[in-house]
């Protein structure tokens, strides 16, 4: 057991300095690197010009930076965001308990409404139900999420609805593939000709049986919520690191970039690892 | 007795109106982006020129409605034959927010740190004419003398972009001598600036200035969620508001829009002609050549381009300098008419010929290139698009690319890795000196063709020699001759294809008392210390 | 079949015949530019009105169902297949093969992979055809959507791993590639559909946020993409209600798919 664990917080920990230096690959050798707007200027000099290009050398040999950064992490330093001139650190501590809030309670509401959605749609017999619920997914999923930002602002309505009308349609559509398809196997309809009541069938047969892949969703989806969040944050003004990483990108800040994704990557393990423990559990609990 | 009480009231209602309009209140707008920086040295960005100008006090002001200079914190001053130096006699009494005196030493210590060649300033860069130091010298504690190692073109409009920072107070940039202080700041969020309660100026009735207590900014970049919050009163002015926003406030609320006409700011395509680049040779050659590039400006519809993209809130552009400069603007220069016929006589001049619907050149190449510009900028996007179709009907084939705005300044820039590229010029200055880096044939912001070792055309030869002339001299006459010249040149040769100018356009909430929108930056703001917002609006949580 | 899915099937034909016949349905080119009725409303000559520049909004949206139609739903296709043959195969595997998939998958579903399409950008020619820059777009997409699906297949294929089903099959004499084939695939059906017709929309909205990038349709071909953009002004959408009809069609054919798509098996 303890070996298991310590092979998991390994691998966890490969797999996010892996990230961390596959993401400093990407954007070192994406266009755009180590260019700046300030470069446009007409007023600077040629030697300013050329002290803008020199502030990039350090980040242009991709492993030494990496290593350095990795080595500077270990004593509690990110480094410094160049687009926002403010210690990375700093901007993680201020931003992330507010992504950390939306993408929770975005997520939360979203699984309630999918859930709510996907159990009725299973188990209702009204085809025009169904249909109703096929189309509003399928509606929500092609709205796009700028124009679902803007709503919200527009009706005051807060960010974290707009996270859970993205998350709902994905998880919708997964969960009721699952449902629908645990409610049509044969033992489900043995235990209903049985006499079985709803609620005993849902929480003895299909739920165990459908429970592990659910766990597996509910831990991707907090990877889908962290994607929905960038849109939402960026244009409802929230400032959360979303909002923070969508700058990032467009700034090629490599140092705050590399950071965000160390972050995101911890995130997607954790919520990853934490589902296939419970759903290892849950599979040893049904055998 | 009636007429006593009445007459009383109507003094206490006249009384307390003023005192409300003048009562101060909070004044709320957006800023685009956070702020890089507070340090007024090292502003670059449009947010933290915001904040410089709300806070900074400058020695020279130039009044952004009359665009002559007026003193602030100079009272006079005096600039020196050769145009290398300038003399300032200094208001006294004057103090920094934290109370700490304000003096000569004060002027030295800033220009001192603004010509530091490791800060790499770019208000420094602007003074930045010669290579050696610039001397300061405090004549008495309100006099200072400064002198710089080559002449400075319109050295004392520059010292108008320079907020003086304080030598002796502990809190260092700080410590403001401008209307406001920063108060708070939450990142990502907002920006809250507070009434000096030090400021030196006062009104003609001896008020002190500012009259607002406050000025919130929000960091929003959305400009629908802007607009949104304007007409929900949430916001009580929009700086530069975008043409079709404007339309749309106008269409509900005509007189909360403001029109200030043709801005400095110009929008222009270009033509790569580094020898460099990794285009093919023919292209190469038809970009280099006057008469494709005139063809090309020829074929252009400009009046379409302000109408259809800019609902005719912009201008045909001329050249390098906007209409709205009148100084500056050489008035003999006309735009170049929307002329399909003149277009393909130009390029016939150079060998090609129109065939079955596709013009050739001299070696049967059909002619075909990209436009490059930044996404996100839809009017970039839709100007492209309607070139793209003028192009067209010249049996040019144009292909639009929009490119995120790092790999766009990678191609222009590092890798030259383009054909033709659409971008725009924000002018702060109206002096043009302020474009010498783009006009300077070994600069690296010569857009068509950076760094170049020597001039690689006569032209471009001419151009540099007529702007290190208008740089050298200090007589606005003899400067004035020198870039009428150049823009006659630039007209000649289009180097750059100008498009058009657009308005300045603005948005001012009805609770803002004393604004007064113009086409120089910060439109509506730029007489900060005298606006109010009214009382209904201090009631606003 | 039942009378829903008929319908799903009628909308989808006329949806494909149409956006086939353009070129004969449509009033006017896609790129013709009308540029005295810019932003114009709807009208006898223009159905849905113009855009900013005075194209033609029907006509736009004809052109552009074809090319989103035919494109989305093949790059969806190739991401559910790579789920399929990551997620559905490791799991079915179990052990080293599937921590190595799993840890894959986590590491795709973290990385910014914004870069990795800028750089493809970077190595198109500026002067690709529209047409070619779209196929890239939609290839991209498609290898780079596959991985939350593939975490959601990889469970329901563990589960599989030991059931009844399975168990029945091996003691039957099937093995290895067969057994997945024959037994597995079919019993994930539901979930391979289900990420199929996801896919659809939210490739056509990614395929227009690409454009920030220079990928995407090129001006001035138009995609229910870049149709759909119009909808982020949407302050105007109250005075110009007619831009919604892209985000309407394309609901329509979504949840018409999804109709096509989905079982009919009666829940118990």
């Amino acid at each position: 057991m303890l070996w298991r664990i310590s092979r998991r917080l390994l691998a966890i920990a490969a797999i996010v300095v892996l990230g961390g230096l596959t993401s400093a690959t990407l954007v070192r050798f994406a266009p755009g690197f180590a260019t700046d707007e300030q470069q446009l200027d007409p007023r600077l000099s040629a030697e300013s010009l050329q002290a803008l290009h020199q502030s990039h050398e350090s980040e242009k040999k991709v492993f030494l930076f990496y290593a350095a950064y990795l080595n500077r992490a270990w004593h509690g330093d990110l480094g410094i965001s160049r687009s926002l001139n403010r210690p990375v650190s700093s901007l993680l501590r201020d931003r992330f308990p507010v992504t950390l809030r939306l993408v929770a309670m975005g997520l939360a509401l979203g699984w309630l409404i999918a859930l709510s959605f996907a159990l009725t749609s299973a188990l209702a017999r009204v085809t025009a139900y169904r249909f109703f619920a096929i189309a509003l997914s399928g509606a929500l999923l092609c709205i796009p999420a700028a124009v679902l930002a803007l709503l919200s602002v527009v009706l005051n309505t807060p960010g974290y609805l707009a996270i859970a009308l993205l998350v709902f349609p994905k998880v919708f559509a997964y969960s009721r593939s699952l449902l629908e398809r645990a409610y049509s196997s044969p033992h489900i309809v043995t235990a209903r000709a049985k006499g079985l009541g709803r609620l005993r069938i849902l929480c003895w047969h299909v739920f165990p049986v459908v429970a592990p892949s659910l766990v597996a969703l509910a831990g991707v989806s907090v990877s889908m919520a962290i994607g929905a969040a960038i849109p939402i944050e960026a244009l409802c003004g929230v400032a959360g690191v979303g909002d923070l990483a969508w700058q990032a990108a467009l700034a090629r800040d490599l140092p705050l970039l590399v950071n965000i994704t160390i972050l995101v990557t911890v995130a997607t393990l954790l919520s990853n690892s934490g589902a296939d423990v419970v759903g290892h559990a849950l599979r040893a609990q049904e055998s | 007795m009636m007429r006593r009480v009445s007459c009383l009231s109507s003094c206490i209602v006249l009384v307390v109106g003023l005192a409300s309009a003048q009562s101060g209140s909070e004044l709320r707008f957006c800023l685009r982006n956070e702020p890089k920086t507070f340090n007024p040295l090292l502003v670059e960005d449009d947010a933290s020129e915001t904040v410089r100008y709300l806070t900074g006090g400058v020695l020279i002001r130039s009044n952004r409605q009359t665009q002559k200079l007026e003193p602030e914190l100079a009272l006079s001053w005096k600039l020196s034959k050769d145009g290398r130096g300038i003399t300032f006699q200094l208001r006294k009494g004057v103090f920094f927010s934290d109370g700490t005196p304000f003096s000569a030493d004060d002027v030295a210590y800033t220009v001192k740190q603004m010509m530091d060649p490791a800060l790499h300033s770019p208000t420094g860069d602007a003074f930045r004419s010669g290579t050696g130091p610039v001397n300061t010298q405090a004549l008495a504690p309100d006099r200072i003398a400064i002198t710089f190692s080559a002449p400075v073109a319109g050295l004392d409009q520059l010292f108008d972009q320079v907020a003086i920072l304080s030598a002796h107070s502990p809190i260092k940039e700080k410590a403001v001598l401008g209307p406001f202080v920063v108060a708070d700041y939450k990142p990502g969020s907002s920006l809250l600036l507070k009434r000096n309660s030090n400021y030196w100026k006062t009104d003609s009735q001896g008020h002190k200035l500012p009259y607002l207590d406050a000025i919130r900014l929000d960091i929003q970049p959305n400009r629908d969620i802007e607009v949104l919050r304007f007409k929900r009163g949430e916001l009580d002015l929009i700086n530069s508001l975008d043409s079709e926003y404007f339309d749309r406030l106008s269409s509900s609320s005509p007189n909360l829009v403001h029109d200030a006409g043709p801005s400095l700011d110009s929008e222009q395509m270009w033509f790569n002609q580094v020898g460099k680049a990794p285009i093919p040779n023919y292209k190469r050659s038809w970009f280099r050549s006057t008469n494709f590039r005139r063809a090309i400006s020829l074929a252009i519809n400009r009046d379409d381009l302000s109408r259809v993209v800019f609902n005719a809130h912009a201008r045909p552009a001329i050249g390098p300098i906007s209409t709205a400069n009148k100084f500056w603007f050489n008035q003999e220069l006309k735009a170049d008419l929307y002329n399909q016929q003149a277009a393909l006589a130009k390029l016939q001049l150079d060998g090609f010929r129109l065939q079955n619907g596709t013009l050739r050149d001299v070696n049967g190449n059909a002619v075909e290139f990209s436009i490059i510009t930044n996404s996100g900028n839809k009017y970039r996007e839709r100007m492209a698009v309607l070139i793209q179709q003028d192009l067209q009907k010249l049996g040019i084939k144009v292909n639009v690319v929009t490119l995120d705005f790092p790999s766009l300044i990678e191609r222009i820039s590092q890798s030259f890795n383009y054909e033709a590229a659409i971008l725009g010029l924000t002018n702060v200055d109206i002096d043009p000196n302020a474009q010498m880096n783009v006009w300077l044939s070994s600069s690296e912001n010569h857009q068509w063709n950076p760094q170049e070792k020597t001039p690689e055309t006569e032209w471009e030869a001419e151009i540099d020699k007529l702007m290190r002339e208008q740089a050298s001299s200090s007589d606005p006459k003899k400067r004035k001759r020198a870039f009428d010249r150049v823009q006659q040149v630039v007209a000649e040769q289009a180097p750059f294809i100008y498009l058009v100018n657009r308005n300045a356009l603005s948005a001012v909430s009805n609770s803002v008392q004393g604004a007064s929108p113009v086409i120089l930056r910060p439109q509506t703001y730029w007489n900060i210390e005298r606006l109010t917002v009214t009382a209904e609006v201090a009631k606003r949580p | 079949m039942s009378a829903t899915r008929k319908l799903a099937c009628g909308i989808l034909l006329v949806v494909v015949i149409t956006a086939l016949g353009a070129t004969w349905i449509a009033p006017a080119d896609y790129a013709t530019q009308f540029r005295e009725a810019p932003s114009a409303p709807p009208s006898r000559h223009h159905l849905l009105g113009t855009d900013e520049i005075g194209r033609d909004r029907f006509s736009r949206m004809l052109y552009g169902t074809r090319i989103s139609l035919l494109l989305a739903p093949t790059a969806a296709l190739l991401s559910t297949v790579m789920a399929a043959l990551i997620g559905a195969v490791a799991g079915y595997l179990g052990g080293f093969w599937e921590r190595l998939a799993m840890g894959i998958t986590d590491l795709f579903l973290s990385l910014p992979w914004l870069f990795l399409l800028i750089t493809v950008r970077a190595l198109l020619p500026l002067n690709v055809s529209p047409l070619l820059s779209m196929l890239v777009t939609f290839l991209m997409l498609g290898f780079l959507g596959w991985a939350a699906s593939a975490r959601v297949l990889c469970a329901a294929a563990r589960s599989l791993r030991h059931s009844g089903l399975l168990l029945q099959a091996r003691a039957l004499g099937l093995h290895g590639a067969r057994l997945f084939a024959i037994h597995v695939v079919p019993t994930l059906k539901p979930i391979l559909l289900a990420q199929f017709w996801i896919s659809i929309p939210v490739f056509i909205l990614s395929e227009a946020n690409l454009g920030i990038l220079g990928l995407g349709v090129a001006e001035p071909l138009p995609s229910w993409g870049s149709l759909l953009k119009e909808l982020e002004g949407l302050t105007s959408l109250g005075d110009q209600p007619w831009k919604l009809a892209p985000l309407l069609l394309l609901i329509v054919v979504v949840t018409s798919f999804q109709v096509v798509l989905s079982s009919e098996e009666v829940p118990a």
